[in-house]
């Protein structure tokens, strides 16, 4: 991470060389619909709410020591409550939008309340768990959820109807989401539950109310997954139980890992390969589950630390890798 | 609850105990959380039909499905876990991205359809227990479980491999630095998981059915069990598929669509008491 103690000017929490990167990728990505296809720009937009899920993730997994496998559930669920509200009740989309967000938040709340006296495999367990009981309502209780068919229903305003303008909306909001995420990891805290990954016990000797702050890691992140889960429903306009399945939470799992745990905005370079590598495996073979989980097993194999994290290793070994024992 | 009702939550218990214990039996001894358990039911369930409509006997199906997911979970640990050992996320995500790989496997073999596997003569129709008239394979299932938990309680607790076991569970590096090859009881104790696993899948398979997402749906009992009872428990176990088999048959005939939650909640209720389950012991190590 960058040193959060130096004494350069900043604003809005960052340095002048950070604000410039970031002015030139948020140009290129706002750059972006005028040089691709329609179907690119969808696939750009995907990657920027997949990478929002992946930040989520990494939010507990990189800064708590605990890796989610629910969190695919959470997304879902915010998915199934807008278009239920938008298509079903007629609410309008930005009342739909909240509402996604407000039930995202209580799923993981009450996750959170399960799972945070548990750590290590017993919490993965538990939230995979949790996870499935969501999925098994969504598949079960055909009346409210449509059953194996999914809902359908226009929900984007009808500003955001076209692609451009969509990937636009997202890209707005992906933004906003990202800085707030990168401001709650680096917030004291944020620190705190580094603190609580590195050693839970230390923490709570220093007087640290350990559960809670995991709760409130967890319900943050949750609400950052119910966002991402709003638009992706607006995307789609479409949910179906596969939505809340496995599957997801283990693709964001994996777009996590692949971006690099604990590297925050890694989450969409994990993202970007990812949803780049379905696509492509897509146009060759139906198999994607099967390459989906060769990707899994090879990373895990090869290259636990993620793309970019593997990168630092390589960069900081050729700089004579002093500090390099951080890595648990 | 009516005695029918009573019944088909025994034999549904019975079922997955019998999934349930391979699964805890290597969570609890190798320390790996076998995602892919659910994977290896349903595939041992489709290699079980396999062999039992090819050759018209259940038994031989039955050990073709034992056979196939052992050897698979012989590929399994020793060709891909053994890479990751010792560092328990990575295992877990590991046999995640297995299962996958297993289930879009066995949809490419087997195609989406459900199958059913046959049932022999003599299983056939019903017989009358405790007044009312119950079908006589649920009954086999059930007994199957009985005599699987009476086979692990004796292999556990009065073999030379089960005190292994059983000293492994409590700390490994102490029975291994006492000059016992520990590297071979988990992979007896991984094979003899799987194997249940497909023993499971077989005898499922002739009462709820094959598709493909019953691996999830077996999985999410499995996890539940283990939650409930315990890191590698016998006991805990048995309790935990005895608890989950009857919720979830209650669940059933009281709210259909919700049954799930009655799972659920005795889980949640659980947890917050007993983080480890019933009759968890934390790790010593």
């Amino acid at each position: 991470m960058t040193d959060v103690g130096s004494a350069e000017m900043k604003i809005a929490g960052m340095t002048g060389c950070a604000i410039g990167v970031v002015l030139v990728v948020l140009a290129v990505a706002a750059a972006l619909p005028f040089v691709l296809s329609n179907y690119q720009v969808g696939l750009a937009t995907e990657m920027l709410i997949f990478g929002m899920l992946a930040m989520s993730i990494d939010i507990l997994a990189g800064f708590a020591g605990r890796t989610s496998l629910g969190h695919g559930a959470i997304f879902g669920v915010s998915g199934y409550v807008v278009v239920y509200a938008s298509a079903q009740a007629g609410l309008p989309p930005a009342v739909a939008f909240v509402l996604g967000m407000i039930a995202a938040t209580f799923v993981a709340i009450i996750f959170a309340l399960l799972a945070v006296r548990t750590s290590g495999v017993y919490f993965l367990l538990l939230t995979l768990a949790l996870g499935m009981i969501v999925w098994g309502i969504c598949l079960r209780w055909t009346q409210v959820t449509g059953g194996e068919n999914g809902m359908r229903g226009d929900v984007r305003p009808a500003f955001l109807v076209t692609h451009r303008a969509f990937y636009w909306a997202v890209l707005v909001a992906t933004t906003f989401v990202s800085y707030a995420m990168w401001r709650f990891v680096r917030s004291p805290f944020g620190l705190t539950l580094l603190g609580i990954r590195d050693s839970e016990s230390r923490m709570k000797s220093l007087g640290y109310n350990v559960p809670l702050h995991l709760f409130l890691g967890f319900a943050v992140s949750g609400f950052f997954a119910g966002i991402a889960g709003a638009l992706y429903a607006m995307f789609n306009n479409f949910v179906s139980p596969s939505t809340v399945a496995l599957a997801q939470s283990v693709e964001g799992v994996l777009m996590m890992i692949a971006g690099g745990v604990g590297t925050l905005f890694g989450g969409f370079v994990g993202a970007a390969a990812i949803i780049t590598l379905e696509n492509v495996v897509s146009a060759y073979t139906e198999r994607w589950q099967t390459v989906l989980g060769l990707t899994f097993i090879v990373i895990m194999i090869f290259a636990p630390e993620g793309i970019i994290g593997t990168l630092r290793v390589i960069l900081t070994r050729g700089q004579g890798d002093k500090e390099h024992s951080k890595n648990k | 609850m009516s005695t029918f009702q009573l019944l088909n939550g025994l034999t549904f218990a019975a079922l997955l105990f019998v999934v349930a214990s391979g699964f805890t039996l290597i969570f609890g001894l190798l320390r790996i959380v076998n995602l892919a358990h659910g994977a290896l039911y349903l595939l041992g369930g489709y290699v079980g039909f396999a062999v039992a409509t090819k050759t018209g006997s259940f038994a031989l199906g039955g050990l073709g499905a034992m056979a196939a997911i052992a050897a698979i979970g012989l590929v399994l640990d020793q060709g891909l876990l053994r890479f990751v050992r010792g560092n328990e996320l990575r295992q877990v995500l590991l046999t995640l991205g297995f299962a996958f790989v297993l289930n879009d496997m066995a949809l490419v073999i087997w195609g989406g359809d459900s199958f059913t596997v046959p049932i022999p003569q003599m299983l056939k129709g019903g017989m009358r227990v405790f007044g009312t008239f119950y079908p006589t394979y649920r009954l086999f299932v059930l007994a199957t479980g009985i005599v699987v938990f009476a086979g692990l309680w004796l292999l556990l607790n009065h073999t030379r491999l089960g005190a292994l076991i059983r000293a492994g569970v409590d700390d490994a590096e102490m029975v291994e630095a006492s000059g016992v090859n520990i590297r071979r009881v988990f992979l007896v104790t991984f094979l003899l998981g799987s194997a249940l696993a497909g023993l499971g899948g077989l005898m499922g398979g002739a009462f709820l059915s094959l598709y493909p997402s019953a691996d999830a749906e077996i999985l999410v009992f499995s996890l539940a069990i283990v939650i409930i009872g315990g890191r590698g428990s016998l006991v805990g176990v048995g309790v935990g598929s005895l608890l989950v088999g009857l919720l979830n048959t209650l669940g059933q005939v009281m709210f259909p669509e919700l049954a799930y939650f009655v799972i659920f909640g005795p889980m949640a209720l659980l947890l917050a008491f007993r983080p480890l389950g019933l009759f968890g012991r934390a790790a010593t190590t």
